[in-house]
């Protein structure tokens, strides 16, 4: 079963989080181990696993970048794993440039100033995904979303780059 | 005590009404101890005959014969100190490893464990006794002093940890009640029974933040309360951080103080020892006035000394910024900005320094909340839950792994499989692969923590995965599932898939860390994310460029006749510069080195594949043509 359909909610890309809240909240009160604690060992084993299915399903879905990465996997996108080179040239020059921005800043101000963009960035390229999705367009959902991840890795990198400074480590 | 349960219509009675035995609720403490009972919604906590709730965390083995827990305890330790232990609880889950960091705090004999497991033990009372044993003889006064209060069995309870107890811990925890004969019906947080507390008694709803500062770890986590659902966003804290530390500074400038009077020259440990009683007296008056004084005799010399409110806030800024820092990161991880906190409530003894609360306050925006005694609310909070999971109730409790779980992959890199702030139960897999061709085993190290490196985060578990049939590298898949139960607890499993090959282990922790390490390990991913990052690149290049030399030498072992004798020289010094690289740590001297080889062999693998191409089309069997290369 997959997420969208473990939760009853359709699978899109647009999904509002009160109702996503509210579909996880009633099948967690019905199937969270808590639940279970005076059950026989065959029915906790079921609901545990129940659970974890729901949680992971959750969390999945609960934030818009790996939702739609999710997406697409179910659409047949397929992206390379997590950490992996980058084969999009184009892409990789905009990541060494970012990094190397990033790297120089040297004061709170220019971090945020840096991830500010990265964040706008991050917002653009997310409400072009709709439109990609609509097209089926497999190729450039697939370049979307591999930008899209370097973004959000981007912005975690700001603020570990943020901490450092705060702590007069740079 | 009721003979005869009357219900309203409609209204469910308890399943376990009527087998006579109750669940309560305990908080374990470093310091001290207290059990609570919840009864319909509403939690108390247990008193003695003299009307105290809190039991010091403090066993006693006298010379007399027996076990005394409690304030009676705490009587005998300056009598007999090698047959009392206290904070027993820093070492629950602690190994060998982690004695040095420890040895100063707590003055007990201590001994590297054997056999199973390698959790340390004290020399007390004339006997090895492993923290376990101990905690268990606090759980069974706890359990003992609840029986006498409700005249009625206890076989089952909530205990609380902090959110922060890594796998040893929560294990190490468990196997102490069950020593004291209670059924652990959950491990809860003790952030999260913090807020039950405080959620189920006004009803509210928002965004809610749990400041919890005790004598050495700092907690702060944040909950969103929506109609009786209790969801941990995000937790973050410091095992190494707490009102000893407070301690700690105000001892040391009362030793300097008497150092710069020349009464300096007899410190020893006894001397530190009454320094921090006296310390710890000072602070306490400091949170209800704004000066205060305190004489200090060591050796028969007495010194005297004064401290304004205004000094000690100076003195522990440092501590209590550090705290703040780490409940900023805590709201990043949930995305969550500081106004939009509803409310912020106090746990912990330490959380009485006015400092703490005016701080707190300025985070929040707003006061914190302190209507539930700090010391209490964490043990009715554990009642609650314990009234939840045995009446039935509409609470539901949602909480999260407090740190990122994961496995050592190559290069001394960890890959993790389940985030920290992950909500539990949870079952995540990951897959991996083979390294090198007709490897048959694969060696599966379990880890926890925050960093990129192995060496940096906490080892868990090591197990093999053996009889993975012969493959090329990289075509086996093993899939290894990490699963958290409710109870905060992991067990990992692996597979290889294309043959069904498995094992599954329930993580025995391997207790091998430091103190010091332990204390890095909690917050400081987002510190040295920087330098993990480069060390990751090195070590990925590394991975890449020994793969590199793998598959080369391989080839050059096949078909290392289409060269000339020239060519093969130039490639064997490409191959010797890579070789040399990937033994230190220039990352773009390995990147550079790595690039030259490639080049080079590139003529290599076309003439290689010319050949494949020649020789498929020559219609020979494969046998043929690898008795013919051999010769």
């Amino acid at each position: 079963m997959d997420h969208f359909a473990r939760l009853g909610l359709p699978a899109a890309l647009d999904l509002e989080p009160a109702s996503l809240d509210k579909a996880y909240f009633a099948l967690q009160r019905q199937w969270h181990p808590d639940r279970f604690v005076a059950r026989p060992a065959e029915e906790r084993a079921k609901a545990s696993a129940e659970a974890a299915a729901l949680n992971d399903a959750y969390r999945t879905l609960k934030y818009p970048l790996s939702r739609a990465i999710y997406l697409a996997q179910l659409k047949g996108v397929e992206l390379p794993g997590d950490g992996k080179t980058i084969d999009d040239p184009e892409l990789l020059m905009e990541v060494m440039d970012a990094r190397e921005e990033l790297h120089e800043a040297t004061s709170v101000a220019e971090v945020d100033s840096l991830a500010r963009f990265a964040r706008e960035d991050l917002q653009k390229a997310l409400a072009e995904l709709p439109r990609l999705f609509l097209a089926n367009d497999k190729p450039a959902i697939r370049k979307a979303l591999l930008r899209l991840r370097y973004l959000d890795k981007f912005a975690e990198e700001a603020r570990a780059r943020r901490a450092n400074i705060e702590r007069g480590k740079v | 005590m009721t003979l005869l349960d009357i219900h309203e219509p409609g209204e469910t009675p308890l399943p376990h009404a009527g087998e006579g035995t109750l669940a309560v609720g305990i908080d374990l403490g470093t310091t001290n101890s207290v059990v609570a009972i919840a009864r319909e919604g509403k939690p108390a906590a247990l008193h003695d005959e003299g009307g105290r709730a809190l039991v010091p965390s403090v066993v006693a083995y006298p010379a007399s014969g027996g076990v005394i827990v409690g304030d009676e305890a705490r009587l005998l330790m300056a009598k007999e100190p090698r047959n009392v232990v206290a904070s027993v609880k820093r070492l629950m889950g602690r190994g060998a490893a982690d004695l040095h960091a420890v040895a100063g705090v707590l003055p007990y004999e201590i001994e590297a464990g054997t056999g199973q497991t390698d959790m340390v033990k004290l020399r007390i009372g004339g006997k090895p006794r492993s923290p376990v044993e101990i905690s268990a003889e606090i759980l069974r006064a706890l359990r003992t002093r609840a029986e006498a209060a409700l005249e009625k069995p206890v076989e089952r309870a909530v205990i609380t940890v902090p959110a922060y107890f890594d796998d040893a811990a929560r294990t190490a925890t468990r196997d102490a009640a069950r020593v004291a004969g209670l059924e652990v019906l959950r491990l809860v947080n003790e952030p999260t029974a913090a807020a039950l507390a405080y959620g189920l008694d006004k009803g509210s709803e928002g965004l809610y933040a749990v400041y919890d500062l005790g004598g050495g770890t700092f907690d702060f986590s944040l909950l969103r309360l929506e109609k009786g659902v209790f969801q941990v966003l995000a937790t973050g804290g410091d095992t190494a951080l707490g009102g000893d530390d407070f301690d700690r500074t105000i001892a040391e400038r009362m030793l300097a103080e008497r150092k710069k009077d020349g009464l300096g020259n007899a410190i020893d440990e006894a001397a530190v020892k009454t320094a921090l009683a006296l310390a710890r007296q000072m602070k306490e008056q400091l949170s209800e006035r704004d000066q205060t004084s305190g004489r200090l005799e060591i050796a028969g010399v007495p010194s005297f000394h004064a401290l304004t409110r205004t000094e000690f806030d100076s003195m522990i800024a440092a501590y209590v910024a550090r705290t703040l820092e780490i409940a900023r990161h805590v709201l990043a991880d949930a995305g969550m900005k500081a106004d939009e906190i509803h409310g912020i409530v106090l746990v912990g003894g330490s959380t009485r320094v006015p400092l703490v609360r005016t701080e707190v306050a300025e985070l929040a925006g707003k006061p914190p909340l302190v209507d539930i005694d700090p010391d209490e609310v964490v043990a009715l909070g554990a009642a609650l839950q314990a009234e939840a999971l045995t009446g039935g109730s509409d609470t539901l409790l949602l909480d999260v792994t407090p740190l990122s779980l994961g496995l050592e992959t190559m290069g001394g890199l960890v890959e993790k499989v389940v985030p920290r702030n992950t909500p539990i139960p949870v079952q995540l897999a990951q897959e991996f692969t083979t390294y090198q061709d007709g490897q048959s085993a694969m060696a599966i190290h379990v880890v926890q923590g925050e960093r990129e490196m192995v060496d940096d985060c906490r080892s868990l578990a090591r197990f093999e995965l053996l009889g993975i049939p012969p493959m090329t590298a990289g075509a086996a898949r093993i899939r290894v599932t990490f699963a958290v139960d409710a109870d905060g607890l992991l067990t990992v499993s692996a597979e290889e898939r294309t043959t069904g090959v498995q094992q599954r282990i329930e993580v025995k922790p391997s207790y091998g860390l430091s103190h010091d390490d332990m204390a890095d390990m909690l917050y400081d991913s987002l510190e040295n994310a920087e330098d993990d990052m480069a060390r990751r690149l090195l070590a990925e290049a590394k991975v890449e460029a020994k793969r590199n030399l793998l598959a080369i030498d391989a080839a050059l072992a096949k078909d290392g006749a289409l060269l000339t004798a020239g060519e093969r020289g130039e490639l064997d010094a490409a191959r010797a510069r890579v070789g040399k690289a990937v033994e230190g740590t220039d990352r773009d001297e390995i990147n550079a080195a790595a690039e030259a080889l490639e080049t080079l062999s590139k003529p290599f693998a076309e003439k290689r594949m010319d050949r494949g191409i020649r020789e498929a089309l020559s219609g020979l069997s494969v046998q043929d043509l690898e008795g013919r290369v051999g010769n």
